[in-house]
């Protein structure tokens, strides 16, 4: 009798949840939307939003390829990924037409080289990833990539780097004024003994703990995401967030309609209201990154707005990562296999 | 009866000529939930890969190839052996041999002392053994984290003493990737000796020591002999999931070398994206452990002709 309750009470709540008019299946970055944002397109179109999350680019890519495609309808790769998805045919296509807000993606991101005329896909946010180091361990000139990779000897043995080959190499390449995705055997080389040579300086190798570590203090020198080093800083992290002169990395994660998206009507309604400025500014000030959405500014918390991270000086350069041919990134992998021998 | 059941005839006469069809369904599970995922991991081991995760239906020994020789950063000089993921291997196998050992060490004297004590005392002791165990394995890595980086209660509290001047460094060290892993798999070495020491008839090193045997000789011929099972499968429940552990080695240890599970990980989530080489590690990962397992049954026989 108990059991038969059981039932009938799981099959009811299940019944309810199904009256909505539709879903929408997200998959998303971890801590990269508000809740209460998700709520509220829920309410406004009754529509049931379920969402996973994933940790890197490539986690992503491997989740969908496995056999994930036709599961969701959207999902938010970096601007690399975008491209990557596209020439495997993992997106389907869109017209402006079909989006009310489309007028509002700010000009210099409406025509991006990963997705030319933004056919499938939409900006969600934009930021840098360079490092932050603690001014009370360090107090000398913060400008250079050298912080990381060649450390002045109060920062040896307490610099943490992510953990992804991607960015950790871009950035090593930029220090050596390298071009990404080469293939010339002697800058291959260079690149091979400058992290070889690094690593007994680097205490850990972590990303989803690059914010947590310097936070607590057990790393004094991180590489970091823009928006994720603000927040360390608003968590009593004395660290200051580096645009250094050899350059830096820039991103931009995208909404994506995925190909056989099974609710693709609610997609472009879900991508539709993240183009609203109000809500895109929603998740600017939970995230800290920048959104690429006209008008936004009148939404945003002033400690967002005003936040050093986000406002690099006008001579910042900033590179996106490229995404290698297979010989030339195989060659990439085998630099950071020998690295984590 | 061929069955031979201590029960006798009448219990073997219900089971006989069912015994295929009651095993159907153990057979089915094992059916699907090991071999199938098995026999995938094979033969994608043998294929060819596809750029960015994927495999491409083409017979190949490409991924055993890349793991056991070595031509160059660039692919084109001539083969010699490749050590680095045999030194991933070694590393991952030594470490969890040391894990086990300081198991052993511990969790033995841990089991003994606890199947010595009165009936009411034992149930006590062994909850306290098992409540940390109801914490999940990833808060409990991250705790031991607190404990021991430069600013936690250790360091602290050493440094108020004034037995050291500047803190230990402990995290992000070899040190501290044994410590977690000791600390994760200990109750699966204690609990299995303590069933096996509980069984223990203790008349029998009162037996011994009549005889005139030291101590040493009476744990050596008389009490290791009866216990040894619990102690064997102690050190297989260590030593295997230590083997594949990654927690430890990532936050502990700072995620600084490429152990066996993060090694296989970043084949299928990383950028290499190489799940061919990824199935090839797993499969020789699964020969070591049934031949550790082997060996172990290989004993086990011994032990019982």
């Amino acid at each position: 009798m108990k059991t038969f309750l059981t039932t009938s009470v799981l099959a009811l709540s299940l019944a309810t949840a199904a009256s909505a008019e539709g879903k929408l299946s997200l998959y998303h970055w971890f801590e990269y939307i508000p809740q209460e944002l998700l709520d509220k397109f829920a309410a406004e179109y009754d529509v049931e939003v379920t969402m996973d999350t994933f940790d890197s680019n490539e986690a992503l890519l491997a989740a969908l390829k496995a056999g994930k495609m036709g599961s969701y309808d959207l999902a938010v790769p970096g601007d690399y990924m975008v491209k990557i998805m596209g020439d495997e045919g993992m997106l389907d296509t869109f017209e402006p037409s079909e989006l009310s807000n489309f007028g509002n993606i700010e000009d210099k991101w409406l025509d991006v080289d990963f997705d030319p005329g933004r056919k499938s896909s939409i900006p969600y946010q934009w930021g840098s990833t360079s490092f932050s180091v603690n001014k009370e361990v360090y107090d000398g000139p913060l400008d250079s990539l050298s912080l990381i990779f060649e450390p002045p000897a109060e920062l040896k043995g307490k610099i943490n780097v992510l953990d992804t080959s991607g960015e950790t190499l871009t950035l090593a390449s930029l220090y050596l004024g390298i071009p990404q995705c080469s293939s010339d055997r002697e800058q291959l080389k260079q690149l091979n003994a400058l992290v070889q040579d690094a690593k007994p300086d680097w205490a850990s190798f972590g990303s989803d703990v690059a914010k947590d570590v310097l936070v607590s203090g057990d790393a004094a020198a991180g590489m970091i995401w823009s928006g994720f080093s603000a927040k360390a800083r608003a968590e009593g992290a004395p660290i200051e967030y580096v645009f250094p002169k050899e350059g830096m990395i820039v991103w931009m994660d995208n909404v994506v309609l995925l190909k056989d998206a099974p609710n693709r009507d609610n997609a472009l309604k879900f991508m539709d209201f993240l183009l609203e400025p109000e809500n895109a500014a929603a998740v600017t000030n939970y995230a800290q990154y920048t959104a690429g959405v006209k008008g936004v500014e009148e939404f945003l918390d002033p400690e967002v707005a005003n936040s050093p991270e986000s406002n690099p000086p006008a001579d910042a350069k900033g590179v996106f990562v490229e995404a290698c041919a297979q010989d030339v990134q195989e060659m990439y992998d085998a630099i950071w296999t020998n690295l984590k021998k | 009866m061929a069955g031979g059941a201590p029960g006798g005839a009448s219990k073997s006469e219900i089971y006989k000529g069912n015994g295929p069809k009651l095993l159907l369904p153990a057979w089915l599970f094992i059916g699907v939930f090991l071999v199938m995922p098995v026999a995938i991991m094979a033969i994608y081991s043998f294929l060819t890969k596809e750029f960015r995760g994927g495999v491409i239906w083409e017979f190949t020994l490409a991924a055993y190839d890349q793991f056991f020789l070595d031509r160059g950063l660039f692919g084109d000089e001539p083969p010699s052996i490749e050590w680095t993921y045999i030194g991933i291997f070694w590393r991952s196998i030594w470490q969890a041999g040391l894990a086990t050992v300081l198991c052993l060490l511990i969790g033995f004297p841990t089991a003994w002392f606890i199947a010595t004590r009165d009936v009411k005392a034992r149930s006590v002791w062994l909850f306290l053994i098992t409540v940390p165990y109801w914490v999940n394995l990833l808060i409990r890595t991250v705790s031991m984290k607190f404990l021991i980086r430069d600013t936690g209660p250790l360091n602290e509290f050493l440094l108020a003493l004034g037995v050291i001047d500047t803190p230990l460094a402990l995290v992000n060290t070899n040190f501290a990737v044994q410590l977690g892993l000791f600390y994760s798999y200990l109750p699966f070495m204690v609990l299995p000796i303590y069933a096996a020491v509980e069984r223990y008839d203790f008349s029998m090193s009162e037996a011994a020591a009549d005889l005139y045997a030291s101590s040493w000789a009476t744990l050596r011929l008389v009490i290791l002999p009866v216990v040894k099972p619990g102690i064997v499968a102690g050190c297989i429940l260590v030593f295997v999931p230590s083997l594949g552990a990654f927690l430890a080695p990532d936050l502990l240890g700072g995620a600084k070398t490429f152990m066996i599970g993060s090694l296989i990980e970043e084949q299928f989530k990383g950028a290499a994206g190489n799940w061919p080489f990824g199935a090839a590690a797993s499969m020789i990962l699964l020969t070591i452990v049934m031949g550790v397992l082997l060996v172990h049954a290989r004993a086990q026989t011994k032990g019982e002709r």
